[in-house]
């Protein structure tokens, strides 16, 4: 395997760590509208991913940034090429990050009830829209001869596309049902088990077209193996939420996240995105791909940093290992006294 | 308009503004990051509750400013290939590796222990919770540090050599890179600058609570004063040493740009002709057209001085610089000079706002120094608002008492504009070059990026930010204003790491919820 191959699994590690990590957290913003009934249950869930939701943030940074340094033409082409939704993300990255840090900053009603209509919106639409993305990247898109893409914003919503946004949606959302419900106690966690069920039966669907679509289009063997893994472990997590066994659950359902994202991935290498104009304009690990130097240089890096990101983000899982409910939350809001007059 | 001058100047617009912005929060997290760490290191160490008061009180206004600045920087991370693609090809073999791993060394690190510090109150050993703040304190300094020497690489590129098929910069040496004498002058600066930020931030809100305390002590705390007077005398002990150094890198790095950027440093000083000796001008209206100054005011031989350490030296003119410029890449002197309006008065208005801050620091120093050095009958208590002193037995009359504390409030945010002016000047002042001698920002753009495209995105990112620098300069406001929270107490007994023992501590509410 050589180095740049080497990068291709890299950055697919860290796109699969991201989707992982912030899938749940999509999932748990979107479920503030969906399966909290009142203000306290909203902060139940939102404190769930509370000391935890901006380390996973760092997973999409890290990703973008190493695809700089190891695919300077990757980035370039993906980033200038999909600019109006990637707008749109990093609209909802700013407003969700303020939200979640400024919303219990006021006791305002208005105030609070804005952030929260944020929360929910700004969650809902990164999880879709990085569907589509991806999906337009397996798809292949129109890149000429410069590798620049030449195509429309429209384009970029074609059929397959919001499928692939449904299915990253309904995907995180369910991964957020069932972190919620190994996170909680009390009557939001029965709760969130009937909405994994509901959710991930619709996931199931939605993500057999999706997938299989994607095999029929650009699949191999490998991607073959990870599709059926994808498939298995989506219903292993159904059966595991169904005996209410959270752990396992959520195991599995981070388990069809790493598959999915995975086959996505099987199915695009050796291309980085493919072009639909002539597949002589695709790039790919090779035509994209940094110097020698830089690419070793940059596995060193990783290779000892990464595992130490990984011990301390799962020590701080390990801090805030405990479920949370209504009870936990302090009535008084950690606003500013008023000051004296 | 035509169309590719539209382009680059749209593309230029979005980045000086989401940069600029993004660099108002980055200062302050620096500091504050190191300056809690601080505070909270002493609460730790001696148990007195003043510390612990105002760990808590900075700390609070750390959280709100941090969390501008870690979702601009998102931008950041990004906008490179959004707008500046044919850049992102070129560069992307030597200025990705800084950014890849400023994401994966520092990046993680500050996010990640935020978190702990945040939430950790009443689960964390408090050293242990200590040390959090400052591994986010590391993690702002080492994201610094590599996105500076990413910068620096732009300013002054090293350890890279042109492939010549590809025709793309390529890394040979990334200790080059990361440790040529620009990167480590310029962290230098940047950091010191950004603790000048952040002392000064401390010293105005300090004084507004101690002001008000003075003027209506029948409603002030002794427990808050004591706390604010602290947080002043650190303010100002470090607004004077980050001052200085400042002062110095900011010497230093003058003397480098000399070298490296002969362009940058004669517009900085509008020295149309080369001189020996120099001149450093005071006040200059000039005509780029005519290539001259029409008005100015200056000290003979004081640029050669700071250019060469000597007060005789040449110090090369921009007519001169800009023709050997054109000579040596092609094109007509006039297309390497840049804005010299905006890089003079930036370069100006930077070192201006920066150290009427460190004078003011200076003299508040002195005024409110240790009682050992004072008359005893002017000596105040620790929990008193001190007397402000210009000899040992003289106090400041009520004239010049009330001004010295309103300065003190006043000047906070001085050394904020500085940075805004110091960045606006570097960068305006390396045109026409993005990458000097490689890389005019014109061939920079993204080809395919339509205008309608960048107007939609322009426009968004400025109304996006605008509305949220009016949502947190107002929230900053009120909780700068409400002052320290007395109900704040530290956890009874302190947590150990394995969690609540008995079954009624487990329903316990948390110590800090979103």
């Amino acid at each position: 395997m050589q180095l740049h191959d080497v990068w291709f699994v890299l950055i697919a590690v860290l796109w699969i760590g991201y989707f992982f990590l912030e899938g749940f957290d999509f999932g748990i913003g979107v479920l503030t509208k969906l399966l909290a009934r009142d203000r306290a249950e909203r902060r139940v869930l939102i404190n769930t991913i509370g000391p935890v939701w901006d380390g996973n943030e760092v997973w999409l940074l890290t990703a973008g940034g190493a695809t700089f340094a190891a695919f300077p033409d990757w980035y370039a082409t993906l980033f200038s090429g999909f600019y109006l939704p990637l707008l749109m993300i990093l609209v909802c990255l700013i407003v969700r990050g303020v939200a979640f840090e400024y919303r219990h900053k006021r006791t305002e009603e208005r105030w609070q009830r804005g952030w929260e209509h944020a929360i929910f919106w700004t969650s809902l639409i990164p999880a879709f829209l990085w569907g589509v993305a991806f999906a337009n990247i397996v798809h292949g898109v129109d890149i000429d001869r410069q590798k620049n893409y030449v195509g429309s914003f429209w384009d970029l919503l074609n059929p397959y596309a919001l499928l692939g946004g449904l299915v990253t949606l309904t995907l995180f959302t369910f991964h957020g049902a069932v972190f919620a419900a190994l996170k909680t106690v009390g009557d939001i966690r029965t709760r969130a088990r009937a909405a994994a069920r509901l959710l991930g039966l619709l996931t199931a669907v939605l993500a057999l077209v999706f997938l299989g679509w994607t095999q029929a289009h650009s699949g191999t063997g490998w991607s073959l193996a990870a599709l059926v893994i994808a498939v298995l472990a989506l219903v292993a997590a159904l059966a595991a939420n169904q005996l209410a066994r959270e752990g396992w659950a959520f195991v599995f359902s981070g388990l069809t996240i790493v598959a999915a994202v995975a086959m996505l991935f099987l199915a695009l290498f050796p291309d980085v995105m493919p072009s639909t104009l002539d597949p002589a304009y695709s790039l790919t690990v090779t035509n994209a791909s940094s110097s020698p130097y830089t690419l070793k240089l940059m596995t060193i890096v990783a290779a000892v940093f990464t595992p130490l990101v990984l011990l301390y983000q799962g020590w701080t899982y390990w801090v805030f290992r405990k479920r949370i409910g209504v009870q936990h939350i302090p009535s008084a809001d950690h606003v500013a006294p008023a000051p004296e007059v | 308009m035509e169309l590719a001058v539209a382009h680059e100047t749209i593309a230029r617009w979005q980045f000086g503004v989401t940069t600029v912005y993004h660099f108002l929060f980055v200062p302050l997290t620096i500091s504050l990051a190191a300056m809690v760490a601080g505070l909270e290191t002493a609460w730790v160490r001696t148990g007195k509750e003043k510390y612990f008061h105002a760990t808590k009180f900075w700390g609070k206004l750390f959280l709100i400013n941090i969390a501008m600045g870690v979702v601009t920087g998102i931008v950041q991370e990004f906008q490179f290939g959004m707008n500046w693609s044919d850049y992102s090809r070129f560069v992307g073999d030597v200025f990705g590796a800084p950014l890849a791993m400023e994401a994966l060394i520092a990046f993680f690190f500050e996010s990640t222990f935020i978190g702990l510090w945040i939430f950790g109150w009443d689960k964390l050993p408090k050293k242990i919770h200590c040390a959090c703040i400052w591994m986010v304190a590391l993690g702002t300094v080492l994201s610094a540090y590599f996105i500076l020497a990413a910068n620096s690489w732009m300013q002054h590129p090293s350890g890279y050599t042109v492939d010549p098929v590809t025709k793309k910069a390529q890394l040979t040496d990334i200790m080059r890179v990361l440790f040529q004498d620009t990167t480590v002058v310029v962290v230098f600066h940047t950091l010191t600058a950004a603790f000048l930020t952040g002392a000064a931030f401390m010293v105005g809100i300090a004084s507004y609570h101690l002001w008000k305390a003075k003027r209506r002590p029948e409603t002030a705390d002794g427990r808050k004063v004591a706390a604010m007077r602290t947080s002043l005398r650190f303010g100002l002990v470090l607004a004077v040493v980050a001052g200085l150094g400042t002062a110095i890198s900011g010497d230093t790095l003058a003397k480098v740009m000399f070298e490296q950027q002969p362009m940058k440093m004669a517009s900085a000083e509008a020295l149309w002709e080369t001189q020996a000796p120099a001149p450093f001008s005071i006040f200059a209206v000039g005509n780029v057209n005519q290539g001259h100054n029409s008005v100015e005011l200056e000290i003979p031989g004081i640029l050669s001085f700071l250019a060469k350490s000597n007060f005789s030296s040449s110090v090369p003119g921009i007519n001169d610089t800009a023709a050997a410029e054109a000579a040596k890449y092609g094109g007509r002197p006039a297309d390497y000079i840049p804005n010299i309006f905006v890089t003079y008065w930036g370069f100006r208005l930077m070192i201006g706002f920066g150290m009427t801050s460190f004078v003011a620091a200076l003299i508040g120093l002195w005024t409110t120094r240790k009682k050992r050095f004072l008359a005893p009958e002017f000596r105040t208590a620790e929990d008193e608002v001190p007397r402000l002193m210009l000899t040992p037995s003289r106090e400041m009359g009520p004239f010049l008492t009330r001004w010295s504390w309103r300065i003190g409030i006043l000047t906070m945010g001085f050394p904020l504009i500085a940075n805004s002016f110091g960045w606006i000047f570097t960068e305006m002042g390396r045109q026409p070059w993005a990458v000097f001698g490689l890389m005019k920002t014109a061939d920079a753009v993204s080809p395919n990026v339509s205008v309608t495209t960048q107007v939609i995105a322009f426009s968004t990112f400025t109304a996006l930010y605008a509305i949220l620098a009016v949502i947190e300069v107002k929230l900053l406001a009120k909780y700068a204003k409400a002052g320290v929270d007395l109900t704040d107490r530290p956890p009874a007994k302190d947590p150990t790491l394995r969690g609540p023992s008995s079954d009624e501590d487990a329903d316990k509410p948390l110590a800090f919820a979103y």
